[in-house]
C-alpha cells in the first residue's frame, strides 16, 4: 500500500487515534516536540517517545487578525495544557472571537487535511477543538 | 564614591523617529559624539567599545569609529535580540571591572521604520507543491499560523493572556489601559516617536493586531541610537567636580537567559529569567523595590507591561492587576513606570532600546528630565528583555556629590 497522508510535523503521529508525542528524557522526564542533543533541564542525552494525551485545557491564546503575507487570518493561537505537558496549537471548530474562546476551556485534539501535494499525498494537520 | 564602582559618564539617545535620508552608522555616530560630549571625554580616553545592530550586517562598532575614531581599542559587535543595547553597555562595564581599561563606550543603533511586522511567517519551502518533511520538527510546510503564532504581538499577547489565566482580572480593558498610561506619558518626552495621547476608546477600537494587542498597544518600530560613556570610580575621581557630580552610579548590572522551563519550547518564558535578574539586581544594587522612584521595562507590548510589574517585584506575587488598578504606574503613582512613554510610543529601534532607557532614567537621576522630571529621584531601575532569551536589568543610582 501506498503512502498517502503524510503529518505536517513529525510528532503528530496518524492512524486510528491521531495523537502527539515528544521524546521524553530518561532521566529527568523533560519532554520535546524536537529532537535534542541532550537535555536542556538535565543535560542527559537518552530519550525515548511518549504519547501526550488528547486532552487538555487552554492555558494561553491570542486571536491573530494580522500576521505575515501567506498566513491566514483569523486564527486563534494557544497553548494547551495536556496534562501536565504543554502543546503549543490552534484552535480549531471554535470561532476566532473572544466571545467564544476563554482561558481554561476543555480541549481535544483533532486533525484536519490541509490538502494533496502535486503528487497526491495528503498533509494532515491538528489542532485543538472544545471537547 | 568607591574606587571599583561603575559610573554612567555620558549618555545620549537621538530623538527616535523616522529618518528616511541617514543611515545606522550616521545615527550611531550622532549618538556617539553627544554621548562623549555629554562625559567630557574623547575617543582617545576611552580604551574599550561594543556595539549593536541586531537587523544590521556585522562589524557596525569599527564602521562607526570611522565616523567618530580610530584609535585601535577593542570592539566588541554584540547581538542578544532586544537586549542588544544592554548587552554592549555591560560589556563595556565587564572590561572595566576587568581592569583592561577604565573608560568604555556602548553604543546601539536600529533602522525599523516601516519594516512590519516581526516574527512569524516565512517562505514557502517549496516551489512546488510537494509535502516534504524538514528540519528539526519534520514539517512538511511552514507552521506559522498552523501551529499557533511566532510573530511578536501574538507570542506576547500569550505572555500576558497566561497571567490572566493564573491570577484573573487581566481583561482586554485593563491590558488597553496600560497602554492609555504610556501614551499619555509620552506627551511630555519630545524625543518619542509618538507622543500623541490616545484616550481608552481609540486604544481599543484601533486595529487588532494579535487580540488583546491592538496596534498601539504594539512597541513602535522606528529609528534611532543610543550611546553611553562608562568610567570606573578610580578613573572618575580624577575628573572635574561637575563630571562627578553629573555622574551616575551603575549600582547593579545584570544579564540572563532563560532556564530551562517546561512550557518554554512552546511559549518564552519571559518571566522567569527577569525575576532572576531582579533579584540579583536588588542583591548586587542593596536596594528594594520600594527604593525606586522610577522604572523603565521592556513593554514590548501592554500584555508584557503587566507581567513585568511581577517579575521585578514592584507588586506582590499575583498582584500586578491590583498593583496597575491603583494608579501607581502612572507619573504621579507611587511606582512610576514608562514615563519615557514606553516602547509602545518613544519607540523601539531594537538595540539602541537597552540604553535609551538607561538614558531615560539617568535624565531623571541628573534632575534634567524638564517638564518630564520624576522629581527627587534618586534610585531608578532600567530593564529590557530580548527574545529566546536575554534579560539586562540595570540599578541606576544619582550621584552623593
Amino acid at each position: 500500500m501506498t503512502i498517502t497522508q503524510v503529518p505536517l510535523v513529525d510528532y503528530l503521529v496518524l492512524g486510528d487515534s491521531p495523537h502527539l508525542i515528544a521524546n521524553e528524557c530518561t532521566k529527568c522526564g523533560a519532554r520535546y516536540f524536537d529532537r535534542r542533543n541532550a537535555c536542556a533541564s538535565c543535560f542527559a542525552v537518552d530519550f525515548k517517545k511518549v504519547a501526550i494525551s488528547n486532552d487538555g485545557i487552554v492555558r494561553s491564546f491570542t486571536i491573530v487578525t494580522f500576521a505575515a503575507p501567506g498566513v491566514p487570518v483569523p486564527f486563534t493561537a494557544a497553548i494547551i495544557d495536556c496534562g501536565g505537558t504543554s502543546v503549543r496549537g490552534n484552535l480549531i471548530n471554535v470561532d476566532a472571537t473572544p466571545e467564544k474562546v476563554t482561558l481554561g476551556m476543555k480541549v481535544r485534539l483533532n486533525t484536519y487535511s490541509l490538502g494533496a501535494d502535486d503528487n497526491g499525498l495528503e498533509a494532515i494537520g491538528f489542532g485543538y477543538e472544545p471537547a | 564614591m568607591a574606587t571599583d564602582d561603575i559610573y554612567i559618564l555620558g549618555i545620549y539617545m537621538t530623538k527616535f523617529g523616522k529618518y528616511p535620508d541617514r543611515d545606522t552608522v550616521d545615527l550611531a555616530s550622532e549618538a556617539v559624539i553627544a554621548a562623549l560630549a555629554d562625559a567630557q571625554v574623547t575617543m582617545k580616553d576611552i580604551g574599550v567599545m561594543a556595539a549593536g545592530c541586531l537587523m544590521g550586517q556585522g562589524g557596525i562598532g569599527q564602521m562607526i569609529q570611522k565616523q567618530v575614531g580610530q584609535t585601535g581599542i577593542p570592539v566588541y559587535n554584540v547581538s542578544n535580540a532586544c537586549a542588544t543595547g544592554a548587552t554592549a553597555l555591560r560589556t563595556a562595564i565587564m572590561a572595566i571591572k576587568a581592569g583592561e581599561c577604565d573608560m568604555g563606550l556602548a553604543v546601539g543603533v536600529e533602522k525599523l521604520a516601516g519594516v512590519g511586522l516581526l516574527g512569524g511567517g516565512g517562505t514557502p519551502k517549496s516551489k512546488n507543491k510537494e509535502w516534504t518533511p524538514s528540519g528539526r520538527f519534520g514539517s512538511v510546510t511552514n507552521v506559522d499560523g498552523l501551529i499557533g503564532t511566532a510573530a511578536m504581538p501574538g507570542t506576547f499577547a500569550q505572555v500576558g493572556m497566561e497571567y490572566g489565566h493564573k491570577y484573573g482580572g487581566a481583561t482586554f480593558e485593563l491590558f488597553a489601559k496600560i497602554s492609555e498610561k504610556n501614551h499619555a506619558h509620552s506627551t511630555l518626552n519630545p524625543l518619542a516617536a509618538y507622543t500623541k495621547r490616545m484616550s481608552l476608546d481609540e486604544i481599543m477600537n484601533d486595529i487588532m493586531i494579535s487580540y488583546p494587542n491592538t496596534r498601539p498597544m504594539c512597541s513602535a518600530n522606528c529609528d534611532g541610537a543610543a550611546a553611553a560613556v562608562v568610567v570606573s570610580g578610580a578613573k572618575l575621581k580624577t575628573l572635574s567636580l561637575e563630571q562627578q557630580r553629573r555622574a551616575i552610579k551603575v549600582s547593579a548590572s545584570i544579564l540572563t537567559s532563560d532556564p530551562y522551563q517546561e512550557a518554554c519550547q512552546v511559549l518564552p518564558d519571559v518571566n522567569t529569567l527577569t525575576r532572576i535578574a531582579a533579584k540579583q539586581a536588588y542583591e548586587q544594587a542593596g536596594v528594594s523595590p520600594s527604593d525606586l522612584n522610577l522604572v523603565e521595562l521592556h513593554d514590548c507590548f501592554a500584555t508584557a507591561e503587566l507581567v513585568h510589574y511581577d517579575n521585578l517585584m514592584l507588586c506582590e506575587e499575583g498582584g500586578a492587576v491590583d498593583f496597575f488598578n491603583s494608579g501607581a504606574t502612572w507619573r504621579d503613582g507611587s511606582m512610576p513606570v514608562n514615563v519615557s512613554g514606553g516602547l509602545e510610543s518613544k519607540g523601539h529601534p531594537i538595540a539602541a532600546t537597552g540604553i535609551a532607557n538607561i538614558w531615560e532614567v539617568c535624565h531623571h537621576l541628573r534632575g534634567e528630565a524638564g517638564p518630564r522630571q520624576i522629581e527627587g529621584a534618586k534610585v531608578g531601575l532600567a530593564h529590557v528583555i530580548g527574545l529566546g532569551s536575554a534579560c539586562g536589568i540595570h540599578i541606576l543610582e544619582k550621584s552623593a556629590l
